[in-house]
């Protein structure tokens, strides 16, 4: 559409209005739009000269007198005030979006909604959706937005047991935290072998669990298989039962002298195979084991999941397929790899992916084992702890480095992030239907 | 003929083999569930699991876990925590997943590409952001806020799972309902959300589930005995290696399991058509 003169210069005045928000829709001759519009903005103007203004002074000095100032405080409360503008902008922006389209509206003749009523039906038709996903924007916003923009400021200071408010005070140190985990080699060193171990554990437990989920499906999808119930339902328990309790359950039969593992299942293995003499294992001692024990134990903890997702899938496959592909000639392994694997893959994919992610983080399962033990590699770190077990225990220890370990959570978040968009990416799975 | 042996031979070696995959894989399933369970009917004080049958038995173990621990307080805990997250988390879930999957509005695709990035952030991870909100708060130690945390990382997920399963409802009838004069609020409830229960039935079981199994961000907010959950509580019994009361910690752990279990089975029918159709659909 093509506008003349008067008209461009209509559209421009609303926008150029709307710097303060309401005189653009005045303008436009909403007078209730822009009387709600302007509350917002005089609203927000109060809001930074009571409260904002000494929040985001806080936020940068974080005190100056210990004992006086919370740092911490300061610190939460200049957070909560970034929020704040930030959404006050989106609203900013969507006020002058607004503006300019009411204005080519009246510029192109069409009918424009005045009065309060007319405004009101229309919010409550096109602002439905809006309206349902608030309470979900809500929750995020506090329990994961605004958490991580706390640990993000967190980072950067040197929040540690040496500076505990309100006795003394927190300073910004920059990027001292980060320095530290890459360069500086005491923590580095750590970092760096609880970084290798966090994704040799994540690759091997999880494709040992996809890789007995999805064999075990396929096993159980022969169709002469008698009491396929009675098995379905057994393969099921481990998933049924909270994780909690088999992990701790597998704690203690894993126990180097009285454990079960050494005491009766070893024994019946090598009194049952005549070539193979084990003897007792030490599994919570030798820091070799205990990861080959955790590897197991998720192993058995994981694969019902994927058990349950292929077998589903694979009663989805159509029995012609298969047929088609015997007159072809292609055995069970040919038929297996090019119309199965496929067929898994294609669905389960993106579930996969949330299995390695979750496994990356899988807290539960290295701590309740054996505490991220045995023994220690320095910085409060044991043996077989991954990254999330460290933050734990750099966060709950005798002498917590809350700074640090806001800087290792950034990056385990980072990591992951970055990881899962690129085989998002890849394996196309989220792609949008229109 | 001896082509036609071959392979009937080679069909029983298949069988074979696939029994005894079958048969092995049941026995370490029920293996360490069978001994966690027995313990917690035998008498004396065991510091270990083990599958013999010549003990005492007794259900004495279950009366000592309500009146010389904690356990009756933390049950009630975390079942106050469960049920409270589970309303609350699938009320919200539901709601915004029917809002993706049935309206068309701006910024829709953007925001639904938000959700899945701020899905993998692990928020608790985050646990010294929560320590000091707590602190600001006057949350420490108490259940409220661990429901709030547990409610608002469950959302991103879940979201997504649930407007993949509205994808599945066909569209047209709401249009039909729609001609029929039938407002929002009735499409929603009275047409679309019945079609929903089977997943509606998945996400209340796992936001039920998930406060039984945290133990990270339960850890560290709880500070006093009486508000620990069972997964606290019962870590209690055994990570004391010099005072390890496993029988107790046995009998606490068959109270959880078995009604959890119960419960999965009967909706276990639901997880495959959830899982799978909110997988694949963007």
């Amino acid at each position: 559409m093509k506008y003349i003169e008067l008209d461009l210069k209509r559209i421009r005045n609303a926008t150029l209005l709307s710097i303060i928000p309401g005189l653009g829709q005045f303008y436009n001759k909403q007078v209730f739009k822009g009387i709600v519009f302007l509350s917002v903005f005089l609203l927000f103007i109060v809001e930074m000269l009571g409260f904002g203004a000494e929040a985001l002074a806080g936020l940068i000095s974080l005190g100056s007198t210990p004992g006086e100032h919370h740092s911490l405080f300061m610190l939460i409360e200049g957070s909560l005030q970034i929020l704040i503008i930030a959404i006050f902008l989106l609203f900013y922006i969507v006020n002058i979006f607004d503006a300019r389209k009411v204005a080519k509206l009246w510029v192109e003749n069409k009918k424009v909604n005045t009065t309060m009523k007319s405004i009101m039906v229309n919010v409550s038709d096109s602002g439905f959706p809006y309206l349902l996903t608030i309470p979900a924007y809500l929750a995020m916003i506090f329990a994961i937005i605004f958490p991580v923009l706390v640990t993000l400021l967190i980072a950067f200071t040197n929040y540690d047991f040496y500076h505990i408010p309100p006795a003394s005070l927190i300073d910004w140190v920059g990027f001292k935290n980060f320095f530290s985990i890459f360069f500086l080699s005491s923590y580095r060193d750590t970092f760096m072998s609880v970084l290798s171990w966090t994704i040799i554990w994540t690759i091997c437990a999880t494709t040992l669990q996809i890789v007995i989920g999805i064999f075990t499906a396929v096993v159980l999808n022969q169709k002469f298989i008698i009491a396929k119930r009675v098995f379905g339902i057994i393969f099921l328990l481990p998933w049924a039962v909270p994780a909690f309790i088999t992990i701790m359950s597998f704690s203690n039969m894993f126990n180097d002298s009285i454990g079960a593992i050494n005491t009766q299942v070893i024994p019946l293995i090598d009194s049952l195979l005549p070539f193979i003499d084990l003897g007792a294992i030490p599994w919570k001692t030798d820091p070799f084991w205990t990861k080959i024990a955790i590897i197991m134990v998720q192993g058995w903890l994981g694969f019902p999941y994927i058990y349950v997702l292929v077998s589903g899938i694979l009663q989805s496959i159509p029995e012609e397929q298969y047929e088609a592909a015997k007159i072809d000639g292609a055995n069970a392994i040919k038929r297996f790899r090019h119309i199965t694997m496929p067929a898994i893959f294609m669905i389960a994919a993106p579930i996969f992916i949330t299995q390695y992610t979750g496994n990356f983080n899988n807290f539960t399962m290295i701590y309740l084992f054996n505490e991220g033990g045995p023994g220690s590699i320095g910085a409060g770190a044991g043996s077989t702890d991954i990254l999330i077990s460290w933050i734990y225990k750099l966060t709950t220890g005798t002498s917590p480095q809350y700074s640090v370990a806001a800087a290792v959570t950034l990056f385990i978040s980072a990591f992951v992030i970055i990881i899962s968009l690129l085989v998002f990416k890849r394996t196309r799975a989220f792609e949008m239907e229109d | 003929m001896n082509l036609f042996k071959s392979q009937k031979f080679s069909l029983s070696l298949s069988k074979f083999f696939t029994y005894f995959y079958l048969t092995l894989l049941a026995i370490i399933i029920i293996y360490p569930l069978l001994i966690t369970a027995s313990s917690a009917f035998k008498a004396g004080n065991i510091t270990a699991f083990d599958l013999s049958f010549d003990a005492n038995w007794t259900l004495d173990n279950f009366r000592r876990l309500f009146t010389e621990t904690l356990y009756g307080d933390w049950y009630l805990n975390t079942l106050i925590i469960a049920i409270i997250t589970m309303v609350i988390q699938v009320a919200i879930v539901t709601l915004a997943g029917y809002t993706y999957s049935r309206y068309r509005f701006i910024g829709r695709k953007r925001s639904l590409m938000f959700f899945l990035i701020i899905q993998m952030v692990p928020t608790t991870a985050a646990l010294t952001a929560f320590y000091v909100m707590a602190l600001l708060f006057g949350a420490l130690d108490q259940n409220w806020f661990l429901i709030f945390i547990y409610v608002g990382g469950g959302i991103p997920m879940n979201t997504w799972l649930m407007k993949g399963y509205f994808d599945t409802v066909p569209i047209d009838l709401d249009e039909s309902a729609k001609l029929d004069g039938a407002g929002h609020l009735r499409i929603f409830i009275q047409i679309v959300l019945p079609l929903v229960k089977p997943m509606l039935a998945v996400q209340a079981l796992w936001a039920f589930m998930a406060p039984f199994g945290e133990y990270m961000l339960a850890r560290f907010l709880l500070r006093t005995p009486e508000n620990f959950t069972v997964a606290i509580g019962l870590q209690t019994f055994i990570n004391n290696p010099m005072n390890q009361k496993v029988a107790l910690f046995a009998a606490g752990a068959i109270l959880i399991a078995v009604p959890i279990s119960i419960l999965f089975f009967m909706l276990q029918k639901n997880f495959v058509s959830g899982l799978t159709s909110g997988g694949t659909k963007g």
